[in-house]
């Protein structure tokens, strides 16, 4: 909820929806240490503005008005279940527009991947090219959906968590037949799942056929089996050794070079189907026992129980009940919700909370958000050209028109849209993004989208100075506020959304 | 600026490392014809066949661009080089690569920074620049560095280039904390460097612009430090060589990532006049890949790689390092190139003959590097 064109009884109507669907939320008691003893009409701005820096990607005005209306408590307990939260009908009107969003795995392909020789008709080379032009909607509609919803969907924790897990099980665009998927693995993968059972987020992402393209699993395949041939004649460790160290136990998880070798063994067929493909016709992703290394494997020194594809599950759920996994994940949330470097006690409690629930990542995030580290944090992150990009332009309340524009600021801060080329996914750290580049250019997006330039945010008119400073105003820093005062008027929205303040969280 | 040393160190990262037995191959190992089936480069003389270097080696055929220089004796590599730690996660390899102490993640600065402030004298805004618009964790630290992306668009203006604008910004950003630093460093970089590119675009190539990619941003470079001189370090990122699959042979995935590489440095050299004289470029990665092809005609992760060393300063037209040979008792972990020489003595090489540092702050910049053998440090005569 954050356009400015909204009018006050939009604002009072989404209210009322908001009040009807969320009785859930008031019985979720969380503790938050500092806030206890205020009651919600006293919570400060600075408490407003941290909470919706680090659980929403900034704050709207409508926002800010809405967690001193309902308190901080109550505000956590419904981000956390974004369910009980409706999403503006405009939002799910210029959602459903995005058709390619709705198809599966296989009609993506079939619509839109390269096109095959069918009954002796080969396709001509301008055909061809015609469809690697088509294919582009794909990420046009992918990244039109994710801009959208973070800036206007009132579920922000949820666009928060899309931020941080499709990083941290990253896919990109430009590999294979990812061009066709990428929408379709935000959908179906990281979605669903983001505040749900880590689990069930490593099984999606490893089973959507966008991450066995991206990390060549889909070829990976026992020397000398019946499945063994041409491209496909023996193992590739890519996967196997990415999921150990970047999706699960961490880079110092405790595993060898010969777990990464038997991991590989174990998720040999795990892969593409053929478009033509006789066995499971409609699904993109198979297990191909023919290309199965079926000999017995002992894995993080313990002898495999199952065999076949049920194999590589028990090597997964060992890996997302690891408590190696819990500590890794718990730093990651820790590091980006928190601190660059997370305090150690924090990191180790969250751990305990991911072991404890079975990886239940609401659970984890509800130890985080009542910690006394979060709340001590304040400013304390850096934003990423991502976070910048759309907490200014949620600030600012411009109307979204055309979103083009915001994915072309984010290009030219480095950070491109679903283009991370490593799986590492792309840094949340000042250290990655703080550069003199950097500053000069996120100064020169924010004169440009409050000036109203079109080219630069789609805006119709210049933005209300008013706003932000009700926003903002007693919070900005005393250096901010002097050297504002300072400054002709016209120029008093570029200095709050270019100013220090706004390029952290 | 200033007419004093300008001796000048630029570094290619090829993250995501690349496979530096394509690279400078070792045609005359009859294993790596036996364990590359569909991969290998055929040997000198056959065709698409690999360009001779000396009677064991030969480069790639798609930097045959770079033969001019090799002719030259200003290009040299060292081969089975690389990192005395074993990881085969680019992440933490990376990290070693630049943060100049292999096996220590905690070290926070990247080499190229500490180097920077060994260099005697005042520290201006654009002695060291980032190619792109972040700065890389080798060039991260204390001394101030100047990010350019020197894409076709990195020189054009911007609001903040408006006087008007940069007076408000200015007292917005006059504090001593790292934003406002980082603030003046961009300002400062702005104003010398984007102002010498384009006085240097209208008078070069008669208007006609640099190729896309590396080839295009290299070509801003030389147009840089040609009228820039005071430019002491560069550094830029490329990625793509994680060839896992269908790494090809002369041509394909790895040729096709090569080329422009290889263009980009001969154009690096032909453009960047005097400076030339006093240039260095490394180019490295974070390890080598496996010695033998995997089951998908690509590569995995290895260990030992080949540094490429080239510029004005450079007595090469050969390769250098101590090959460890391609059988199986001789590989690492009977799996990948070994490594002879570590990657530190090839840049110790450098920072000691060609930028002038003492033993002291060669230690303060990498700690610990192992001293060069006579038949690498003749590469750079000093």
């Amino acid at each position: 909820m954050c356009r400015g064109a909204r009018g006050r009884s939009g604002f009072h109507r989404f209210f009322l929806e908001r009040f009807a669907g969320c009785a859930v939320a008031a019985a979720l008691a969380i503790a938050v240490p500092m806030l206890l003893a205020a009651g919600a009409e006293q919570v400060s701005d600075r408490v407003v503005l941290h909470l919706l820096n680090r659980l929403a990607f900034g704050p709207s005005l409508e926002e800010v008005r809405q967690v001193k209306t309902i308190g901080v408590e109550r505000y956590i307990a419904e981000q956390l279940d974004p369910d009980s939260i409706p999403e503006p009908i405009e939002l799910r009107w210029r959602l459903a527009q995005l058709e390619t969003l709705r198809l599966n795995p296989v009609q993506l392909r079939q619509l839109y991947g390269p096109l095959r020789i069918l009954r002796g008709f080969k396709p001509n080379p301008e055909l061809e090219k015609a469809q690697r032009e088509r294919v582009r909607i794909i990420l046009r509609d992918a990244s039109e959906a994710r801009v959208l919803k973070a800036l206007l969907s009132p579920r922000q924790l949820q666009e928060v968590m899309v931020d941080f897990w499709f990083n941290h099980f990253n896919v990109f665009s430009g590999k294979g037949l990812d061009d066709v998927w990428i929408g379709n693995y935000e959908q179906q993968a990281i979605r669903p799942f983001v505040l749900g059972r880590f689990r069930d987020l490593l099984f999606a992402t490893t089973k959507h056929p966008a991450m066995l393209v991206y990390l060549d699993n889909a070829l990976s395949t026992a020397p000398g089996s019946p499945g063994a041939r041409g491209r496909q004649k023996g193992l590739n460790e890519n996967f196997a050794r990415e999921v150990m160290e970047l999706h699960t136990l961490g880079a110092d998880g405790g595993y060898t070079q010969e777990d990464v070798v038997t991991l590989a063994r174990v998720l040999t067929g795990w892969g593409v189907n053929p478009p033509d493909a006789r066995v499971f016709p409609g699904h993109a992703a198979v297990f191909e026992g023919a290309r199965h290394d079926y000999s017995p494997k002992v894995f993080l020194g313990r002898p495999l129980q199952s065999s076949g594809k049920g194999e590589g599950e028990e090597a997964l759920d060992i890996l997302a009940r690891s408590p190696a996994t819990a500590r890794h994940i718990g730093f990651e949330l820790a590091q980006y919700f928190v601190a660059d470097e997370p305090p150690p006690g924090l990191v180790e409690r969250l751990a305990a909370r991911f072991v404890e629930s079975d990886g239940n990542i609401r659970e984890v995030l509800k130890t985080l958000f009542a910690s006394k580290e979060f709340w001590e944090s304040k400013g304390a992150k850096y934003k990423t050209p991502y976070q910048f990009v759309i907490s200014a332009v949620r600030a600012a309340g411009t109307p979204v028109g055309n979103v083009r524009p915001l994915i072309g600021a984010m290009d030219q801060l480095g950070m491109p849209l679903f283009g991370c080329l490593t799986p590492d996914g792309y840094k949340n750290t000042e250290d990655a993004w703080l550069s003199p580049d950097a500053t000069t250019r996120r100064i020169s997006f924010a004169t440009a989208l409050v000036g109203a330039n079109p080219k630069v945010a789609g805006a119709a008119r210049a933005v209300d100075t008013g706003r932000l400073e009700a926003i903002f105003g007693s919070s900005l820093s005393d250096a901010t506020r002097t050297a504002i005062k300072e400054s002709p008027k016209g120029l008093h929205a570029a200095l709050i959304l270019g100013s220090p303040d706004f390029m952290r969280r | 600026m200033s007419n004093e040393d300008t001796s000048r160190l630029i570094v290619v990262l090829l993250r995501g490392a690349v496979d530096g037995l394509s690279v400078v191959i070792p045609y005359a190992d009859e294993a790596y014809y036996r364990e590359r089936q569909s991969i290998a480069i055929a040997p000198p003389g056959k065709p698409d066949g690999a360009l001779a270097l000396d009677g064991h080696f030969g480069l790639h055929p798609a930097l045959a661009s770079l033969l001019p220089l090799w002719s030259e004796r200003r290009l040299a590599f060292v081969h089975a080089a690389g990192s005395p730690d074993p990881t085969r996660s680019h992440f933490d390899a990376q990290l070693y690569l630049e943060n100049g102490t292999p096996g220590q993640g905690t070290t926070r600065d990247g080499w190229m920074n500490r180097l920077l402030l060994a260099l005697p004298g005042p520290r201006g805004a654009t002695d060291a620049i980032s190619i792109g618009s972040t700065v890389p964790r080798i060039l991260a630290g204390r001394a101030p560095v100047a990010t350019l992306p020197l894409g076709p668009n990195g020189a054009q203006p911007l609001p903040i280039d408006q006087p008007e604008i940069a007076n408000a910004f200015d007292r917005l950003y006059a504090g001593n904390d790292d934003l406002a630093k980082s603030y003046r460093q961009g300002r400062a970089a702005r104003a010398q460097l984007i102002g010498a590119l384009s006085k240097e675009r209208r008078i070069a190539d008669n208007g006609a612009p640099p190729p896309a990619g590396f080839p295009g941003q290299v070509t801003r470079l030389a147009q840089l430090i040609r009228r820039h001189p005071a430019v002491r370090v560069a550094a830029i990122g490329l990625g793509g060589w994680d060839t896992h699959i269908n790494q090809g042979n002369h041509n394909g995935q790895l040729a096709d990532h090569l080329r422009p590489l290889g263009e980009g440095l001969a154009a690096l050299a032909r453009g960047s006049g005097e400076a030339w004289r006093d240039t260095v470029v490394v180019v490295l990665s974070e390890f080598g890949r496996t010695f033998r092809e995997n089951g998908n005609r690509g590569t995995d992760h290895g260990h030992g790689n080949v540094i490429w060393v080239l510029g004005g300063a450079v007595d090469g037209g050969r390769v250098c390092g101590n090959w460890p040979g391609l059988a199986p008792t001789q590989l690492y972990e009977r799996r990948d190139l070994a490594v002879t020489t570590d990657f530190r003595t090839v840049l110790a090489t450098i920072l000691e003959r060609h930028m002038r540092l003492g033993d002291r702050e060669l230690e303060a910049v990498l700690p610990g590097a192992p001293p060069a053998p006579q038949n690498l440090a003749a590469i750079i005569p000093g």
